[in-house]
């Protein structure tokens, strides 16, 4: 804003923090959840402050988990998430950034139809294609496995599209300059294209691996076995058990144990984060 | 080092566009070749067909008796200086120096000692640990320089390397560049759109027009005797003046319509001149000062000393050694009798 009114910042502040506490309060009640003892949810009215359960909570959580409903300890969930969450989003870095690669270097036949194939692939994420994606990891072998976790979602449309339009804002020279200098076209891409799609590749790296760690659906339906579960689709698991109530405690201290590696991922990767999605000098 | 031959070089675009026709150019040992002409006129193109960037599609081209049509540009043994410098952003000065020699496997004790040789000659040994972005545009361009130089080529190819850079500093680097080129007498190729830089730089100019070659021939041959009406136009500053005559006579071709081409510093002030020109309007240059008039129904621009008077119409005298004949239609220079 240009001007400097009293009045206007004050409203702009109210305007911001009740979208901070909208957003806020759900996690705010999660983590005030995760300190109390298991019936304190159920008492009617949700406490609203931190109850003295959190160490017990916390490392019987990332201890032995909760074995009533047969789920593993949140330290293994968390692994398991981590591998899936680290092999799609490096999964989707690697093959989006030869495919770009090959669609904006070389000419080659079919090679718009190819891209527009690649493109048209955006409409249709995994949970359009679930039945046939499932019938094909089912029929080659892979359920229940982290391969079966992380290939299915390793394509990446929006990966490619974000390499190739960084790829055409390299100069020409700059390929030229390397052919006269001899590089081949594998060595133009390790030794000039990928150091320059370096913060590129630092901020698609974060969302997707956040993306890669929120997977919901998918987890859920191809892990069968108790210790290929992830963190996300754990929750799930926790929350719906039979004959009893939910134990909200554990669940809200395992929902908050779930949204850290993200959030680190986030903080330590902020700069080249946003260096790589503003930055436009090359 | 090497001869560069050019044989009935052509240029076809997939779509049928042409862009140079019929170049034949010989290029002999350590000379500076500059290709001149106005934008479009393939000149670019010519030189990235040299380079290997563009494939050659009628006629050879020969680097040091070796036909290059369809040898790689990394193996041609040329190294080129491109307009934007080019430089790979994220290495250093040094290790862009080094680059196309390492990925020639050149030993590394090589490498050390033709960086070390280069930033020398250029005098950036000061900055060879600095990434390309904290250098200022002439630093890159005799980064981009070094690097064509430790190549240690049979040719240079310069692509407009100039145009980027202000004014002050291009007048500066276009004098290394000579210097730099005469010390190290490597065959170069050189391309501009400025007829300043060429006239200066070159051994031999080759004004192109139009994908063709109009002239080759030293700068001050194809100042004094240039072989067509573009040329004429094109070379020198301020231009040719150019008019129309409807018939030209005493000549070969008698009965054509000629065009008539007199330099506005061979249009002499004089008392009893026999041109009568009415003064328009007069830039002054510092040292000298451009009149614009007409006579009759022709424009004709005059180059004067800055300090002479100025009268309403101006009375001007021309030696006939200074006046060149053109064709109408084709442009083509016509003898004199």
């Amino acid at each position: 804003m240009v001007e400097n009114r009293p009045f206007l910042n004050f409203l702009a502040h109210v305007v911001l923090i009740f979208g901070v506490v909208v957003v806020a309060l759900p996690v705010w009640v999660a983590l005030v959840a995760s300190t109390h003892e298991s019936n304190a949810f159920l008492r009617g009215t949700v406490p609203m402050w931190f109850g003295d359960q959190a160490v017990h909570n916390y490392s019987r959580m990332l201890g032995t988990g909760i074995s009533t409903s047969g789920m593993p300890p949140v330290g293994w969930m968390m692994f398991n998430s981590l591998i899936m969450a680290l092999g799609v989003a490096l999964g989707k870095i690697a093959i989006s950034l030869t495919s770009a690669f090959a669609i904006v270097y070389f000419r080659f036949p079919f090679r718009m139809a190819a891209f527009w194939i690649i493109f048209s692939t955006m409409m249709l994420p995994v949970e359009v294609r679930i039945v046939p994606t499932f019938k094909v990891v089912a029929d080659l072998g892979m359920l229940n496995s982290y391969p079966g976790l992380i290939i299915p979602l390793i394509a990446s449309a929006t990966a490619t599209f974000l390499f190739r339009q960084v790829f055409l804002t390299m100069p020409d020279e700059l390929t030229e300059a390397a052919r006269i200098d001899g590089a081949g076209p594998m060595k133009f891409f390790r030794d000039i294209l990928l150091p320059l799609s370096r913060t590129n590749m630092a901020a698609l790296f974060v969302i997707m691996f956040i993306y890669g760690w929120n997977q919901y659906l998918w987890p859920l339906l191809i892990t069968t076995g108790s210790d290929m579960y992830t963190i996300v689709a754990g929750i799930k698991r926790m929350s719906t058990v039979a004959d009893t109530d939910p134990q909200w405690n554990y669940i809200m201290a395992t929902a908050v144990l779930a949204m850290l590696p993200p959030l680190l991922v986030v903080i330590f990767m902020q700069r080249l984060f946003v260096k790589g999605l503003v930055e436009t000098e090359k | 080092m090497a001869q560069i031959t050019i044989e009935n070089l052509g240029k076809v675009y997939p779509g049928g566009t042409r862009a140079v026709e019929d170049i034949n150019i010989d290029i002999a040992d350590g000379e500076f070749i500059v290709l001149v002409g106005p934008s479009g006129c393939g000149k670019s193109t010519l030189l990235r067909m040299v380079a290997g960037l563009e494939s050659i599609t009628e006629g050879t081209c020969s680097i040091g008796g070796r036909v290059v049509n369809d040898i790689e540009p990394a193996e041609r043994d040329i190294a080129m200086v491109f307009q934007n410098y080019a430089l790979y952003p994220h290495m250093t000065v040094r290790q862009n120096l080094a680059y196309g020699l390492k990925n020639r496997r050149t030993p590394k004790a090589e490498i050390d000692r033709r960086v070390a040789e280069a930033a020398e000659i250029l005098q950036i040994g000061s900055f060879l640990d600095r990434k390309p972005r904290a250098l200022s545009g002439g630093q890159r361009q005799r980064v981009a320089m070094g690097r064509a130089i430790v190549r240690e080529p049979a040719a240079f190819l310069f692509d407009e390397p100039l145009s980027n850079l202000d004014a002050k500093l291009r007048i500066t680097m276009r004098l290394e560049i000579k210097e730099l080129q005469r010390r190290l007498g490597t065959t170069s190729i050189y391309v501009t759109h400025d007829q300043l830089e060429a006239m200066t730089l070159a051994d031999r100019l080759v004004v192109l027009n139009k994908g063709r070659v109009e002239q080759i021939g030293t700068p001050l041959e194809v100042y004094r005797n240039p072989a067509s009406a573009f040329v004429a136009s094109f070379i020198g500053s301020p231009a040719m003046n150019l008019i129309a005559a409807r018939a030209v006579p005493h000549l070969p071709g008698t009965g054509h319509a000629g065009l008539i081409g007199i330099r506005p510093e061979s249009l002499i002030p004089s008392a009893d001149g026999q041109i009568e020109m009415t003064i328009d309007a007069v830039e002054e240059l510092g040292a000298t000062r451009l009149v614009h008039g007409h006579v009759g129904g022709e424009a004709l621009t005059v180059t004067m000393p800055a300090d002479a008077d100025l009268p309403e119409t101006l009375r001007l005298k021309v030696d006939p050694q200074d006046i060149h004949l053109f064709q109408a239609e084709s442009g083509a220079r016509l003898a004199r009798a």
